[in-house]
C-alpha cells in the first residue's frame, strides 16, 4: 500500500527572512526581564524577608525572580554580543503566514468560545480551517467537523460528564 | 516474595472488563497519539487527561499510561516508514530503519522496532515492581528537609547535566517555579502575583501550561514545515515476525545495554531523547563493521528503540516511589494523581497499594497488548497519515481547548493555553528547554513547603540541610550537580597538568 501527501503550499526554502534569531533573543530576554522586574516587585512589597521560623511569603518568589532577571540579563547580553553577520531568520515569511494561518483563526475560537459555546465554536474552527486552509470540499469540511463535533459531546459531556461551556444553540435545546 | 504477592493483587484488580477496555481503548488512542505529526507523548496524555477527571484513579491511570505505551509504539511507526519521527526519542531510530524500509524490509524494521520497545520496557518495570517499593520504604524516612534536599537535587541536575545553554535552563526552570507560586500561598494564606486578578487567584495551572506549550506549540512548528510525506507501507505476516525474533538472541549485548542506559537515564532526569541517541552510538562504537550503520542495519534499530522505551518507562520510577517525574509525560501522570485526590510520594505505597500494584500490573500486560496490536495493525495506523493536516490540526486544537478547560472549568485557561502556547512556540525555535518549565511548574509548590516545613521545624536554621548523613549527602550531591560542569572542567584541568608533568620531567 503506497501512502503519498503531497503539500503544494509548503514554505519555500529559501525566502526572506520576517524576523531574525537575535532580535527575536533580545525581545524574549527583555520581556523575561520585565517579568522578572514585575514580580520580584510585588513578591518584594509582600514580605521578602526572613523571619524568626523561615521565610516570609515573597521570599522565595523574590529570589527567584532575582535568579530569572539576572539569567535574562545574560541572554541579553549573549545575544547583542552575537556577531549580526552571522544571524540566523527566526521565521521566514512563507512560514510566519502558515503560522498565523494557525494562530489567528485559534484565537478567533477562543474569542468565539465565550459567546457561542465550545461545540459551536468547534464547528466553526474545523469547517473554516478545513474549507479555507486545506482547500477541501465545503461538503467534506461540514461532514468532518458535525461528526467531530457531535463524538466529542457525546463523549465529554455525556459519557464522561466533563461538562463545557455552552451557548445559545445548546440553549435551544435545552441543555 | 512479598513483590509477587502484591503484582498478583494488582492483576486481580486489572482484570475487569471495564479496565481491560480503557486500556485498550488507551492503546488505540495513545498510537494515534504517536503517529499524529503535532501530537506527542506528552500532549497526548495532557489532551485526554479531562477524559478521566472522573473516573476512579485506578481506571484513570490505568488508561492515561495506556496512552503513553501506545505513544511511544506509535513513534516507530512513522520514523521507519516516512522517516519522520513522530517523536523526538524516534528519531535516532530512522537512521537505519528508514533504510530498511526503503530496501523493502519494513516490516522487518517494524518487528524489530516494536519488540525492542517491549523488551526495553519490560525490563524497566520489573526494576519498578522490585525497586520502587523498596525506595519509597526508605523515603519513608523522609522529612521535610530530606524532601527539599532530593526536590533540590533534581533541579540541580537539570541545570548541570543539561545539554542546553546554561542561562537558557535557569530561565526556563525559574520561570516555572515563579508561575507555580502564582495565586494563594498555603503557608501563610497570602495572595501572591495576582495583581487583583480574579483569575490568577486559582494559579497557573501545570495542565493548562502543558497542554499550551506542547500542544499549541507543535501545532505551530507542524505548519512551519513541509507536510509532504511518501513511503510505501508494509503488512506485517506472522512469518516475517517469527523470522525476525529468531534473529534477536545475536544481539543480546545491545538489547541489555541499551535497556541498562534507557533505564538510567529513566530514573534521573536525562530522559528517552537522550537514551536513544547514547543507545545508537553506543551500539555503533561498538559494532565491528562501523560503517554499515546508518544502512539499515537491524541492530541500529533494536539499540535506540530499547533504550527509548526503557527510558520512558523507567521515568516513571521516582514519579510512583517519591513523587518526583522522570519525564514530561510522568510529570503529567502526576499532575493526574494529585487531580484525582491522590498525594504523590512513598506513602502512595502504603495507602494506595490497589493503584499503585494496578498501575504496574498494567504496564505488563499494556506492554504485551500493545505489542500484539501494533504487530497486527500497522498499515490501519498508517493509513491515518492520508488524513490531510488541514483536517487533524483543528480538531487538536479543539481537544486542546476543551483539555484546558476542563481542568477548572475557567474560560481564561484557554486564553492562558493559547498564550503558553506561543511562548512554547518561541522556546522550541530558540532552544530554550521545556521540560525544567514542566517539572518545576509541578514540584515548585510542593518544593517551597518542603522548605518552609523544613524551616519552621529547624527555627529557620539552614543547617538542617547538613544536619544528618542522609540529608547532607543529598543536598551535597545536588551542589556537586549543580557545579558539575565546572567540575568537571576542573578535573579535566588537573588530569592535564598530571600527564604534562611526567613529559617535562
Amino acid at each position: 500500500m503506497e501512502i503519498d501527501v503531497e503539500e503544494p503550499a509548503a514554505p519555500a526554502q529559501d525566502d526572506r527572512a520576517v524576523v531574525g534569531s537575535r532580535s527575536v533573543d533580545v525581545v524574549v530576554t527583555l520581556l523575561l526581564f520585565g517579568l522578572a522586574c514585575l514580580l520580584g516587585f510585588d513578591s518584594w512589597r509582600l514580605g521578602a524577608g526572613w523571619e524568626s521560623d523561615g521565610p516570609q511569603a515573597g521570599y522565595f518568589p523574590f529570589y527567584l525572580s532575582i535568579l530569572l532577571g539576572a539569567a535574562s540579563l545574560f541572554g541579553l547580553g549573549s545575544a547583542l554580543k552575537a556577531r549580526a553577520a552571522a544571524d540566523e531568520p527566526f521565521v521566514t515569511r512563507d512560514q510566519f503566514r502558515r503560522v498565523l494561518q494557525v494562530l489567528v483563526p485559534t484565537f478567533l475560537f477562543v474569542l468565539l468560545i465565550q459567546y457561542l459555546g465550545l461545540y459551536v465554536a468547534s464547528f466553526i474552527l474545523v469547517v473554516g480551517f478545513m474549507r479555507f486552509i486545506g482547500g477541501i470540499a465545503l461538503w467534506k469540511s461540514a461532514l468532518t467537523a458535525a461528526v467531530f463535533v457531535v463524538a466529542m459531546f457525546f463523549v465529554f459531556d455525556v459519557a464522561f460528564d466533563v461538562i463545557m461551556p455552552k451557548g445559545p444553540l445548546e440553549a435551544a435545546f435545552g441543555r | 516474595m512479598e513483590a509477587f504477592e502484591l503484582l498478583w493483587h494488582g492483576f486481580q484488580v486489572l482484570l475487569t472488563f471495564k479496565t481491560l477496555s480503557l486500556m485498550m481503548i488507551g492503546l488505540v488512542l495513545g498510537i494515534f497519539v504517536g503517529v499524529l505529526p503535532g501530537l506527542g507523548g506528552p500532549n497526548g496524555v495532557a489532551i485526554l487527561l479531562p477524559l478521566t477527571f472522573t473516573m476512579d484513579p485506578t481506571s484513570a491511570i490505568v488508561m492515561l499510561s495506556s496512552i503513553y505505551w501506545g505513544a511511544l509504539f506509535g513513534g516507530a511507526i512513522t520514523s521507519i516508514l516516512f522517516n519522520i519521527p513522530g517523536e523526538a526519542w524516534s528519531v535516532a531510530t530512522t537512521f537505519d530503519g528508514y533504510p530498511m524500509a526503503q530496501q523493502g524490509r519494513a516490516a522487518e524494521a517494524l518487528t524489530a522496532a516494536f519488540t525492542s520497545s517491549f523488551i526495553g520496557s519490560f525490563v524497566a518495570v520489573v526494576l519498578i515492581t522490585f525497586l520502587a517499593p523498596r525506595i519509597a520504604g526508605f523515603a519513608l524516612r523522609f522529612g521535610p528537609p530530606e524532601f527539599f534536599a532530593v526536590y533540590l537535587l533534581t533541579f540541580c541536575s537539570f541545570v548541570g547535566l543539561g545539554r542546553e545553554q546554561r542561562h537558557k535552563i535557569v530561565i526556563s526552570m525559574s520561570l516555572g517555579l515563579l508561575l507555580a507560586g502564582v495565586g494563594m500561598d498555603t503557608v501563610s494564606g497570602q495572595l501572591r502575583m495576582t495583581f487583583g486578578s480574579t483569575d490568577l487567584l486559582r494559579g497557573v495551572n501545570f495542565l493548562v501550561a502543558v497542554i499550551g506549550l506542547f500542544g499549541i506549540s507543535e501545532i505551530l512548528l507542524t505548519m512551519e514545515e513541509r507536510l509532504a510525506l511518501h513511503g510505501h507501507v508494509a503488512k506485517i505476516s506472522p512469518r516475517v515476525v517469527w523470522e525476525t525474533w529468531k534473529t534477536l538472541p545475536r544481539y543480546w549485548v545491545t538489547l541489555v545495554r541499551s535497556s541498562a542506559i534507557g533505564c538510567w537515564l529513566g530514573i534521573t532526569p536525562g530522559g528517552a531523547i537522550a537514551a536513544s541517541f547514547m543507545g545508537y552510538n553506543l551500539a555503533k562504537r561498538f559494532a565491528r563493521d562501523k560503517e554499515s550503520f546508518g544502512k539499515g542495519r537491524i541492530d541500529g534499530v533494536l539499540a535506540p528503540e530499547t533504550a527509548a522505551h526503557a527510558a520512558g518507562t523507567s521515568a516513571l520510577l521516582p514519579m510512583l516511589a517519591l513523587g518526583i517525574p522522570g519525564s514530561g509525560t510522568a510529570a503529567i501522570l502526576l499532575g493526574g494523581l494529585m487531580v484525582w485526590g491522590l498525594n504523590p510520594g512513598p506513602l502512595l505505597f502504603v495507602e494506595q497499594k490497589s493503584f499503585v500494584w494496578g498501575l504496574i500490573a498494567s504496564m505488563y500486560l499494556g506492554n504485551i497488548v500493545g505489542l500484539v496490536l501494533v504487530l497486527s495493525t500497522v498499515p490501519l495506523f498508517a493509513a491515518v497519515l492520508r488524513v490531510p493536516f488541514a483536517a487533524i490540526a483543528p480538531m487538536i486544537l479543539v481537544s486542546c481547548a476543551i483539555g484546558a478547560y476542563a481542568v477548572q472549568n475557567a474560560l481564561f485557561d484557554i486564553w492562558l493555553m493559547l498564550l503558553f502556547g506561543v511562548v512554547g512556540y518561541v522556546f522550541k525555535k530558540r532552544g530554550y528547554p521545556l521540560a525544567p518549565l514542566t517539572l518545576a511548574l509541578v514540584l515548585g509548590s510542593r518544593t517551597e513547603d518542603a522548605f518552609r516545613l523544613a524551616m519552621i521545624g529547624a527555627g529557620g536554621d539552614l543547617r538542617v540541610f547538613w544536619s544528618n548523613w542522609l540529608v547532607g549527602t543529598i543536598t551535597t550531591l545536588a551542589l556537586v550537580m549543580l557545579f558539575w560542569p565546572l567540575i568537571e572542567k576542573a578535573i579535566g584541568g588537573a588530569g592535564r597538568l598530571v600527564r604534562m608533568r611526567p613529559a617535562k620531567a
